[in-house]
């Protein structure tokens, strides 16, 4: 226990993922600690998606290894996967919802396959999950097509959490949001991140959220990452991109 | 690290304590679940309730509402059950679950008999809107059609060039081994029959009746119903779910012109292409049977086939291509456009497609079985 309080809750080591002749990813490294909310920022096609896609499994690597809760993902076998893979929730982009079942049955599908509970314990702990994320118990029986953008990023968050996960990947969690319905949306990881004391990794293009939920920026450029530290490291950076991203007119508006 | 959760009565005196201990999350849910129900009948009768979660390893969303869940049945009345001993780490999570509304599940799936003859109502008047959607269609794309001939500029030629790539060229291949191979076995159990009579060679005018007038067309249409309806439909199907549909008319095209035309003029010279291969393949496959089972030699083959068949037996089998060729089109399309968001949806219209189409076209070669029978073709 003590051991993995202080390993880092992901590990990546010299990460190289290669599409054809495009070096994507090239001999990446990065630390994800355990309870921080990591910002992970990049210019778009750096890569960004593809590292978590890696992290999780679904892009296969050149070379480099991944260990996630202390566990080498390419030593372990399949009831080892299975268990890092019961540990972890990924909210994708688009949010992947199941579209032939209802929400109730979308956040319950985990459940079922993991978990030996009563439907009564599931359907309310469904309804737990769905208050969490904001959204009324109302919508359980909709289907995803019936849902808005922002409630259906809503609801794969509520997958994601469903057997409330240690680590969870957001891929760009408040992109298609309106900034009332983003920074809800930031409020909301942060609250979940301190009562269910949760490890997130996030994939952003969006200042406010940097500033307001994450702990901990990392930068990607070039298939490598370029910087990783506090909002204050990033602004001091002397990085050419980096200036750019953080001094330039919409982050003067967002520190403004 | 883990170990396994606990539920404790501990005495103290006039009030109901429980104390909590062990690991309380999802991996121990079952075992929870059975120890709260137990712990619920304990209530009433006491003065005041109270729940000790201090001595509580690890707590989740599952052991946070499960408590909550013991704190809410064992309240009754002015006994308020308390949660006590709850560290500042968890608090959070616990009034996080306490603002949770158990509403109870109300199931409306249940079958009645007023249920079950609503149900085949609905399938009744279902089938009147298939008959009426596939008009409309037809009306849609005729009517596209008319405007393109007005503004010949307007066609998608590269469009209509790639579909018939697509159902046509793609589909050479397949449609003339399968019409080869039938052609071969109508001829093999033709003479097989034929033979116990002496009459081997009338194998030859049934070969090319069979496959003029019918089985090339009506096998090449099931064909391509499987094949081209059904990409179709999924094309279409994926579209309409991606709001690719919408995008095109709300930038002022016409989804008919644009989509749903093309892929009906490429199907539609497909298909007399295709049924014209598959029934020369079929005649190929029908004579080297008879040519190298039944004895027959080719030249024979062919002297026999002129007398048998007329250019007559032809035409009616080409003449029934486009029609067909439409049918599939229309059905197809219209399922695609008809799917809905999710993607068992996609599958049910594809599905419906295949069926549809083969249905139609099968309908269709009655039809004109009738129509010929009566002008005498």
């Amino acid at each position: 226990m003590a051991g993995e309080i202080q390993n880092p809750i992901i590990r990546v080591r010299d990460i190289t993922v290669q599409f054809g002749a495009t070096r994507v990813l090239d001999g990446l490294d990065l630390d994800v600690k355990r309870g921080e909310i990591l910002g992970f920022v990049g210019p778009s096609g750096a890569g960004k998606s593809v590292l978590t896609r890696t992290i999780i499994g679904l892009v296969p690597k050149v070379a480099g290894s991944i260990e996630v809760f202390g566990v080498d993902l390419d030593a372990s076998n399949t009831s080892q996967r299975r268990n890092v893979e019961r540990r972890w929730g990924v909210l994708f982009q688009q949010g992947a919802l199941f579209s032939s079942l209802t929400v109730r049955q979308n956040i319950q599908f985990p459940m079922r396959e993991y978990l030996r509970v009563s439907q009564r314990l599931m359907d309310e702990i469904t309804i737990a999950k769905l208050t969490m994320v904001g959204l009324k118990p109302e919508v359980a029986d909709r289907f995803p097509s019936e849902l808005s953008g922002g409630m259906i990023k809503r609801v794969a968050l509520a997958r994601a959490l469903s057997l409330d996960p240690d680590l969870v990947f957001l891929d760009e969690p408040t992109s298609g949001l309106d900034p009332i319905g983003a920074g809800d949306f930031d409020e909301l990881v942060r609250t979940l991140q301190r009562t269910l004391g949760l490890t997130v990794f996030m994939v952003t293009h969006d200042l406010d959220s940097l500033y307001t939920a994450c702990d901990r920026i990392a930068v990607l450029g070039n298939g490598k990452i370029i910087a990783a530290g506090s909002i204050a490291d990033m602004q001091a950076s002397q990085h050419p991109w980096l200036r750019q991203y953080f001094h330039g007119k919409r982050a003067r508006a967002v520190m403004g | 690290m883990s170990s396994d959760p606990k539920l404790e009565r501990i005495a103290k005196g006039n009030a109901l304590a429980l104390c909590a201990t062990g690991t309380w999350t999802a991996s121990f849910a079952p075992v929870l679940e059975r120890m709260v129900a137990d712990a619920e009948k304990l209530a009433g009768g006491s003065q005041s309730v109270f729940i000790d979660v201090s001595e509580v390893a690890k707590l989740d969303t599952f052991g946070a509402w499960l408590i909550e869940r013991l704190r809410r049945s064992l309240t009754q009345g002015a006994v308020e059950a308390q949660i006590a001993g709850l560290s500042a780490n968890y608090s959070s999570l616990v009034d996080e679950v306490r603002r949770v509304r158990a509403t109870p599940v109300i199931d409306t799936s249940t079958i009645t008999i007023t249920g079950m003859l609503e149900q085949i109502g609905r399938t009744v008047a279902g089938v009147a809107g298939t008959v009426a959607g596939l008009i409309d269609m037809l009306g849609a794309v005729l009517a596209a059609g008319a405007r393109t001939l007005i503004h010949p500029r307007s066609f998608r030629l590269t469009s209509t060039v790639h579909h018939l790539e697509q159902v046509c060229w793609r589909a050479v291949p397949i449609v003339v081994l399968i019409t080869f191979l039938i052609g071969c076995i109508i001829a093999q159990q033709g003479i097989f029959h034929f033979r116990r009579f002496g009459a081997d060679i009338f194998v030859v005018d049934m070969l090319g009746v069979l496959v003029l007038r019918e089985i090339g067309v009506l096998l090449v249409a099931i064909m391509v119903a499987g094949r081209s309806g059904s990409a179709y439909t999924a094309e279409l199907g994926s579209m309409k779910m991606r709001e690719e549909i919408d995008a095109l008319r709300t930038m002022g095209f016409d989804p008919i012109e644009v989509l749903v035309l093309p892929r009906m003029l490429a199907l539609v010279l497909a298909l007399p292409i295709l049924a014209f291969l598959g029934a020369m393949a079929a005649l190929y496959g029908g004579g080297l049977v008879a040519w190298l089972y039944g004895g027959v030699d080719p030249e024979a083959f062919l002297l026999r086939l002129r007398d048998a068949i007329s250019i007559d037996h032809f035409i009616v089998g080409i003449v029934k291509a486009p029609v067909m060729a439409a049918v599939i089109g229309i059905v197809a399309c219209v399922e695609g456009l008809a799917v809905q968001g999710s993607a068992e949806s996609l599958g049910q219209h594809t599905t419906a497609s295949v069926v549809k189409g083969i249905f139609f076209v099968i309908v269709m070669d009655g039809v004109f079985a009738i129509f010929f029978a009566s002008i005498g073709m």
